[in-house]
This record gives C-alpha cells, sequence and structure tokens, in this order.
C-alpha cells in the first residue's frame, strides 16, 4: 500500500472536520476525492502531508508513519495545496530552485530535474518570468512543476483544477493523467467530470465520513436507479402490438408510448430494473421482429446524480 | 529518526530571504534611510563635541533600530502566512527550527550589511584623533546583539498575524517596551528598579559599549533573543494545536 489512512478523525477546536476515515491507495492509483466544499477532503490532504496532525488515528506512506518518520514522509511526497500558493516576487527557475534545495536536492540533480520539469509542464518560455506576471494556467504548472521537482513517488494535488479556463483544465488534467502513469496521485475535486476522466478511483466524502469508495464505473453500477431508455421503431406492426413485445423483455418495468406524428414510426419511454443493461436484447429482439430501429437512448445514472445523492441526503 | 545534520536546512531559507531583500527594495532602503539619519546625527556633533569617538553614533544606531528592525522583519512570516506559502515550506522535509533560525539570520545579516558602512565613520574619526579601540569594538558587538534580540522580537510579532502592517506595530512596540526598561526607573517603585533596569535591553547594551564584557550582559541578549525564537516557534506549531 502506498498509502494508508487509517481512522482518521480531526477536530478544529470543538467542530469536527473529518470523522473516523480509512482508506488505502495502492501504488500506481490515481485517486479523486470528491465532496462539496467543507467536506474534510483539505483536512484530510494536510493530515497526510504533515502540515497538522490528526486528532486520533494516523497515516502511513510507503511505511512511514506520519508522526514517527515525518520527515520521510514528506521527502516522498509532492504536495500542490489548495490555491497553489507561490512566491510572486521570484521567477520560474528560482522559485523550483529554492523548492528542490527545500526538499534537500543539491547543485548537479537540481540543474537536471529543473530542465526535466520545465520540459515536463510546459514552462520553457515562462522560465525567467516573474511568477507574478503568469497567467492562472502557468502558475498551476509552476505548482505542479514545483511539487514534482524532487521526484516524489505520490502526489497529493487539492484542487488542481480550480480557477482555470476549460482549455488550461483539459491541459492541467492531461498532465496528472501523464504523471499518474508512474506515480501515485490523491487529488480533490468538487468537479465530477474531472473525477471521470482523470481517476481509477473516487472516494466520496461528506461531513467529514466516506460515502462511497470504488472505480468511477462500480460506483455508477452500485448506485445505478431505474434506468430510462427511449426507443423509436420503424414497423407495420401496431404501436400497442410493439408496446406488448417490449413489455415481454426481461427487465423491462414498464412501457409507455410518446406520441409521433410519423405513421409508421413509433416512440416509447421503457423503465428498467435496477442496475440492468436492456439495450442489447432490445436489439436482438428488434432484429428478430424485423423492427427498424430509428433510435436508442439510455439515460443512465450519472456520477453527478450519485455524488448528489450522497451528499444531499446527508445535509 | 531525523538526526542527520538538522540545520542544514536553514542554508536555502537564509539565501532566499537574503535574496529577496535585495531583489525587492528592502535592503536599499533600509540602507540609505539608516546611513542617512545615523550619518547626519554623528557628523553634526562630532565637531561640536571635538571628541574622537563613536559613542554618539552608537546613542543614535538604537532608535534607528526601533523603527527599521520591527519594518525588515513585519513581513518574514506574516506574508508567508497570508499568501499560504507557509503551507509548502512547513511540509517540505524541514522543521519549523530551520525555517524561523534561518529568516531570522536573514533579517540579522541585513543588519550587519547595513553596520558595514559606518565603519568610514570609525576610519574618519581614528584619522582625526586619537580613537579608543576598545569602545568602538564593544559598542558593534552591542549593537548586533541588540540588533539580534529586535530581530528575534519583530520576528515573533510577524508569526502573530497575517497583516504586516500589525506585525510592524506589534514588533514597535515590544522592541520599544524593551528599549524603555531602563528609561523608566524614576516611576518604578525602589524594590522593582534593578528588576526593570536588567530588563533594559539599551542597560546591556551601554554596558557592553564601555568596552567590558559581562557575562551576566552576554547571557541577557542570549536568553532574551533564544526566548523570542523558542516563542515564534511555538507560534508556527500553533497549526497543529
Amino acid at each position: 500500500m502506498a498509502i494508508s489512512v487509517q481512522n482518521l478523525t480531526k477536530y478544529y477546536g470543538r467542530e469536527k472536520a473529518v470523522e473516523n476515515i480509512s482508506f488505502e491507495v495502492k501504488t500506481g492509483e490515481i485517486l479523486g476525492f470528491l465532496g462539496p466544499n467543507g467536506a474534510g477532503k483539505t483536512t484530510t490532504m494536510k493530515i497526510i502531508t504533515c502540515y497538522m496532525p490528526p486528532s486520533s488515528g494516523t497515516v502511513e506512506v510507503d511505511g512511514y508513519n506520519i508522526f514517527e518518520h515525518s520527515m520521510d514522509v514528506r521527502r516522498k511526497i509532492g504536495y500542490l495545496p489548495e490555491l497553489n500558493p507561490l512566491y510572486l516576487d521570484m521567477n520560474v527557475v528560482e522559485y523550483l530552485d529554492y523548492a528542490a534545495r527545500l526538499q534537500g536536492m543539491n547543485g548537479g540533480t537540481i540543474t537536471q530535474r529543473l530542465k526535466h520539469m520545465v520540459e515536463v509542464c510546459g514552462l520553457g518560455n515562462m522560465r525567467h518570468k516573474d511568477i507574478g506576471e503568469l497567467s492562472k494556467g502557468y502558475r498551476q504548472r509552476v505548482g505542479l512543476a514545483q511539487a514534482m521537482i524532487h521526484d516524489p513517488e505520490m502526489l497529493i494535488l487539492d484542487e488542481p483544477t480550480s480557477g482555470l479556463d476549460p482549455n488550461q483544465i483539459v491541459e492541467i488534467r492531461k498532465l496528472i493523467k501523464d504523471i499518474g502513469e508512474k506515480k501515485t496521485v490523491i487529488l480533490s475535486t468538487h468537479i465530477l467530470s474531472e473525477v471521470q476522466a482523470t481517476c481509477d478511483r473516487v472516494i466520496i466524502i461528506n461531513e467529514g465520513t466516506i460515502v462511497a469508495d470504488g472505480s468511477p464505473e462500480k460506483l455508477q453500477q452500485e448506485f445505478r436507479g431505474a434506468e430510462v431508455i427511449t426507443v423509436e421503431i420503424k414497423s407495420n406492426e401496431s404501436a400497442d402490438a410493439i408496446a406488448q413485445k417490449l413489455k415481454s423483455l426481461a427487465n423491462v418495468e414498464s412501457v409507455e408510448r410518446i406520441a409521433t406524428d410519423g405513421a409508421l414510426s413509433h416512440s416509447f419511454t421503457l423503465m428498467t430494473a435496477k442496475g440492468s443493461d436492456i439495450r442489447e436484447e432490445l436489439f436482438n429482439r428488434a432484429v428478430a421482429e424485423r423492427w427498424v430501429l430509428l433510435e436508442l437512448t439510455r439515460k443512465g445514472t450519472s456520477l453527478e446524480e450519485i455524488f448528489h445523492k450522497l451528499t444531499r441526503a446527508e445535509s | 529518526m531525523e538526526t542527520v545534520s538538522q540545520y542544514k536546512n536553514i542554508v536555502p531559507i537564509f539565501k532566499k530571504e537574503l535574496r529577496s531583500y535585495f531583489n525587492s527594495a528592502v535592503a536599499y532602503v533600509v540602507i540609505v534611510v539608516f546611513l542617512g539619519i545615523v550619518g547626519w546625527f554623528h557628523s553634526n556633533s562630532l565637531f561640536l563635541n571635538n571628541v574622537a569617538s563613536l559613542r554618539l553614533m552608537f546613542d543614535i544606531v538604537p532608535m534607528v533600530f526601533l523603527f527599521i528592525i520591527p519594518a525588515i522583519t513585519m513581513r518574514l512570516l506574516s506574508e508567508e502566512k497570508k499568501s499560504g506559502t507557509i503551507e509548502l515550506l512547513v511540509t517540505k522535509p524541514l522543521s519549523d527550527t530551520e525555517i524561523v533560525l534561518g529568516k531570522f539570520l536573514a533579517a540579522w545579516a541585513l543588519v550587519g550589511i547595513t553596520l558595514v558602512p559606518t565603519l568610514v565613520y570609525y576610519i574618519t574619526v581614528a584619522s582625526l584623533g586619537n580613537i579608543d579601540h576598545g569602545p568602538v569594538l564593544g559598542g558593534y558587538f552591542g549593537l548586533l546583539l541588540m540588533a539580534g534580540v529586535f530581530i528575534a522580537i519583530g520576528l515573533f510579532a510577524s508569526s502573530l498575524t497575517e497583516n504586516q502592517v500589525v506585525a510592524f506595530i506589534i514588533g514597535l512596540g515590544m522592541v520599544l517596551a524593551f528599549f524603555m526598561f531602563d528609561k523608566i526607573l524614576p516611576f518604578v517603585p525602589a524594590w522593582l528598579t534593578t528588576t526593570v533596569e536588567f530588563l533594559g535591553v539599551d542597560y546591556h547594551k551601554t554596558n557592553i559599549e564601555r568596552g567590558v564584557i559581562d557575562s551576566r550582559d552576554i547571557l541577557y541578549f542570549l536568553s532574551l533573543l533564544g526566548l523570542m525564537l523558542y516563542l515564534t516557534i511555538l507560534s508556527l506549531e500553533r497549526r497543529k494545536w
């Protein structure tokens, strides 16, 4: 296990931020930490990165405990805090050099890594510009470069794409995905498409507790409710006859006809049982019956709906 | 555990802070203002008194320190807290002690650099008349110790707030308090005078300036400096509470 979080609880004064969270992250996994603002994502990340200790529970990073081997843990982690704080009066190279030296690296290796990071993060033309002059997208790249300068095994990224425009988001996501091929990554976000686009696994957290944990696909499966399928069929048969036949398909719970103007085509919405996918069967049936399928649409449960369901029910 | 070269990370922090003093206008403004004020008072009175001594300069410098040092230290930690870079800094593999010491030494170095040009006064005065070298050496030594204490106080003030102006005012207030202790003796009950006098920074600096180095004075400076740095580290660690 790359990261193992055990029974983490954190109080700020009397206020509970995180309660009894446990999870593990495998080496090479990209874990998405999803939750509404104030759910405890940042708190958990701050504890893993040794910014502050938990009230109870512990974290082990590659077998190193955050209490007993804090310095070893820090060396293994690259951290991009929320809002990506930077020294605006330093230029890119100076800043990365400083970050590298704070990681305990020395001369030769720094030059090499610096060159590499500038290349990987696409900072070539910005090398000698003050960070204060850079656009938000470039600043984010500098933040990522800073987090990776010492070639850490793990990256912890707190809302890495917040405040970026859609193009920059796509670029940064791609960058994270490339990095994630070799490294263990935990990234937090409240943007759902981000998780679907980049993560192997999702943990949904709400009010300090984990409410769901699994791959995006698995979560979709688990929380799939009744699905709605819309079909448009062209056939000589009457609408009623078709409806009857549709209803006889396994897992179809109800069939409803939608009024259409075309005499020969009929539209229906089918409600299907939870967790089922009848599209293949439906297609085969259509072939057997010599129906022409003009439309077949499934409205599944998106991660978004799962998220809303989980985080709203609790609050 | 973490015993290997515990203090080596002071170096990058020290360098970064010192460089940022010179990259921004801070260092130059400090040097110019300091030399301007000290130079004016020094040259004005030197010929009036007609004594080959740097006494007057050593008396003026602390007054300038009172204002300049809190200005030097005010952003050291408050700025990091405000911009959030403190989070980056404290999650790197280095201790809070190293962070505080690195910043402290950078500010101290800046004050040291600021004092270097005043050696010109020393050289000119020495060439004009017969100067006693002992008190000059003691004077510089005292000034540096005093600056160290003021910087430690200013750094502590900076650790308390995200706001530089607030940090400056707290720093100025505390520095002024330690400077005034031995000046308010007439208002202090008799049984307290020795204690209050002993708390005064200027009292100990004057002792050292005489060219007689007493371990009690050194002990005073070192313990006050150490205490303030310790409080700064505690204040940084407040995030862990």
